[in-house]
């Protein structure tokens, strides 16, 4: 039984088609990496998916364990299971860390019924999350992201993401901008949060994170649409030879659709 | 006067006549010149640039009697309605501008506090120098001509040299609510002494939903190296008018801080003159206005520095939703010789909903050479990436809104030392933010 089906997806920002029929089954528990040139449409999959105003979805189906997800506000996506790792976690002065997160636990239990934590119990959980985590409570003290270091502000991500404990996480290219170190704590982090019934879609533009993370499936999102799919060797594939060869297989694809080769 | 007089006009001067005279001399005849300065100036119309932005054509058109003190001496109070936490000390209680013995209690150790009918009977003199105070700027000193010719009480606070006031005293203004189309005026004189320190909290609550008039001028003396703490929290009902008036002197190393927080009334207009005479003296100020439905709400905040080697720090928050609309007006002058002085000022505004208005002015004129001065003033909306994150995280929209609109507010109230009262102004501000996604 799948978790998340994606179907035909097509969608539009500001006018212009960026998803053009996307399709994409996870069953609970896979690992799914989506690589692809820059511009492909990855992080809009991650935008759309998490139900970000400005992304117009023009036809086709996400049905999420059983719900028609793109029926549903963000919010709810939410406390139904979805989380969304950001590329480029905003930063919200004025907000606390610990304050916001509580909230959105207690919004999302709230939402399912489930009674809300007081400060003692969520103070425990937060706790033991953060010795996972490998985070230093002086982060919860501050306001949301406020001045955290690139790397700070990514665990933070996953350190929300832990406390929440989503059903399907989207990581969107969350290894961007990290050096070693920095992705090797944030994958220590998401494989400490697999298990048989959460599953990973894990956007990427590189290998280098599948080396610490290793996916169930690699698919190559080009020209709005997956076209290849395959297990991690894929992604090693892509790492030695680009896209390019893509073109031979999918001639409809246009040069420019191949035209980010990873660095 | 060319024209006839408007209906606020006419019924403000029939309302004098209704008035007693105090039996002091020079006191009832400052009520009078005020009153004729009044009938003479009328209200400010638009073209008075003081008052450009907040239209009292329609407030012309209204007649307010004088609130009836039986009515609001006998009215029952619930003290839940302005129960503070974190302001526990004494209490002066006016109910439509009465002040109420039985809801107040005077009992602070070696202050001087009285309700200003009691101490002008006692020793009018030494209120003198304030009551007779005449305002020159016509039509743009409407308000502070009527307070003075009609305010029937008040209250004097007097903090003696070297004493300090243990808890913060706590000023009430209730409108009783059951008194349509009625006016109140209130006096207010704040002294501190030599070194003295005191905290007060000004608080404006409604009972009931009565269209009223509410004025008070306040009239502040910090004297040399006291300090201060005023909160002003304004909960009017909205179908309040209340313009106010506070003037602020501070001499030598005084220090004063203002916190307020506008959120109620239909009509209202805080004018806050802070006069830094004294070498040294500080002066900051910070406030939030939460506007909503058809709420104006106005600040015109003046900080003139008259000394050497003044600071003062001046940071206010506008929120408008709905069709609300806010007004603000920061101006720092520096006098000539007014060498040394520090002064900034920030004013941010929100708009939620594309139909609410902020106007905001900030003003600096430096007539000294070695000033440090700041000011900037913006307007922008809540911000759709914060929001969005917010969201995804699972915290509904309304939350979301009202979540970063306090954090945009925060800056402001951080500051009150008062943790107590400080958390639950936080709450009511919270609280008065809007819950839905705003009409567009």
């Amino acid at each position: 039984m799948h978790m998340l089906k994606i179907d035909n997806l097509h969608a539009r920002v500001e006018g212009k088609e960026i998803l053009k029929g996307l399709s994409l089954e996870v069953k609970p528990g896979e690992v799914h990496a989506i690589m692809g040139p820059n511009g492909a449409g990855k992080s809009t999959l991650g935008n759309v998916l998490a139900g970000r105003e400005g992304y117009e979805v023009t036809d086709g189906t996400v049905n999420f364990d059983g719900r028609d997800l793109l029926a549903l506000e963000p919010e709810e996506r939410a406390a139904v299971g979805i989380f969304l790792a950001f590329q480029y976690p905003v930063e919200i002065p004025g907000v606390n860390n610990t304050y916001f997160l509580r909230a959105a636990l207690n919004a999302q239990r709230k939402f399912r019924g489930e009674e809300e934590l007081d400060s003692m119990r969520f103070l425990k959980l937060v706790r033991e999350k953060l010795k996972v985590m490998q985070i230093s409570d002086e982060l919860l003290h501050r306001a949301v992201n406020e001045g955290f270091s690139g790397g700070e502000k990514k665990r933070n991500e996953i350190f929300q993401m832990a406390v929440l404990e989503p059903k399907l996480a989207i990581l969107d290219e969350t290894d961007s901008g990290l050096d070693i170190d920095a992705l090797k704590q944030v994958a220590e982090g998401v494989n400490a949060l697999r298990s048989p019934d959460r599953s990973f879609v894990i956007v990427t533009h590189y290998q280098r994170l599948l080396d610490y993370i290793e996916p169930d499936f690699v698919h190559v999102l080009a020209g709005g649409r997956i076209v290849e799919s395959g297990d991690k060797n894929l992604a090693l594939k892509l790492e030695e030879q680009g896209y390019a060869w893509l073109a031979e297989k999918h001639p409809e694809l246009r040069k420019a659709d191949l035209a980010g080769a990873p660095a | 006067m060319s024209n006839a007089p408007s209906p606020f006009v006419r019924a403000a001067l029939d309302a004098a006549a209704t008035l007693p005279d105090t039996g002091i001399a020079w006191l009832d005849a400052a009520r009078r010149e005020n009153l004729q300065a009044f009938a003479d100036g009328g209200l400010p119309e638009g073209r008075n640039e003081a008052w450009k932005y907040t239209p009292l054509r329609a407030l012309s058109q209204r007649g307010f009697v004088l609130a009836d003190r039986a009515v609001a001496t006998a009215a029952t109070i619930d003290p839940a309605l302005y129960a503070l936490p974190g302001v526990d000390g004494g209490r002066v209680v006016f109910v439509d501008g009465v002040f109420r013995a039985d809801l107040s209690s005077l009992d602070a150790d070696g202050v001087e506090l009285a309700p200003l009918s009691k101490a002008l009977a006692a020793n009018a003199e030494p209120l003198r120098f304030a009551l007779a105070n005449r305002y020159r700027h016509g039509a743009a000193d409407a308000f502070a001509h009527l307070n003075a010719a009609l305010a029937a009480d008040g209250l004097v606070l007097r903090i003696p040299d070297g004493a300090a006031l243990e808890k913060p005293l706590h000023i009430v203004h209730v409108s009783s609510g059951t008194q349509g189309d009625t006016a109140w005026h209130v006096r207010l004189l704040i002294e501190t002494g030599k070194d003295a320190s005191a905290d007060v909290v000004e608080h404006f609550v409604s009972a009931g939903d009565a269209a009223q008039l509410g004025t008070v001028v306040s009239d502040v003396v910090a004297r040399e190296g006291s300090r201060l703490g005023l909160v002003v929290l304004q909960d009017a009902s909205t179908a309040t008018t209340l313009v106010r008036r506070s003037h602020v002197r501070l001499d030598a190393r005084a220090e004063v801080t203002l916190h307020a927080l506008e959120l109620g009334g239909a009509l209202v207009r805080h004018e806050v003159n802070a006069d830094i005479v004294g070498d040294g003296a500080r002066f900051d100020s910070r406030g939030v206005f939460a506007l909503s439905g058809r709420q104006h709400g106005d600040t015109q905040l003046e900080i003139r520095h008259n000394a050497r080697d003044t600071s003062s720090d001046a940071l206010w928050r506008g929120i408008a939703d709905g069709r609300s609309r806010g007004v603000f007006r920061g101006a720092i002058v520096v006098a000539e010789g007014a060498d040394g002085t520090d002064a900034s000022l920030s004013n941010k505004n929100l708009l939620l909903s594309g139909q609410a208005e902020i106007d905001t002015k900030p003003e600096l004129e430096i007539y000294a050479d070695e000033v440090k001065a700041a000011h900037g003033a913006t307007i922008g909306q809540l911000d759709e990436r914060s929001l969005f994150y917010l969201r995804s995280r699972g915290i509904p929209l309304a939350q979301a809104r009202s979540l970063l609109t306090l954090a945009f507010c925060r800056a402001a109230l951080e500051s009150l030392p008062n943790e107590a009262l400080r958390e639950h102004l936080g709450e009511l501000l919270v609280a008065h933010l809007p819950t839905g996604p705003s009409a567009e």
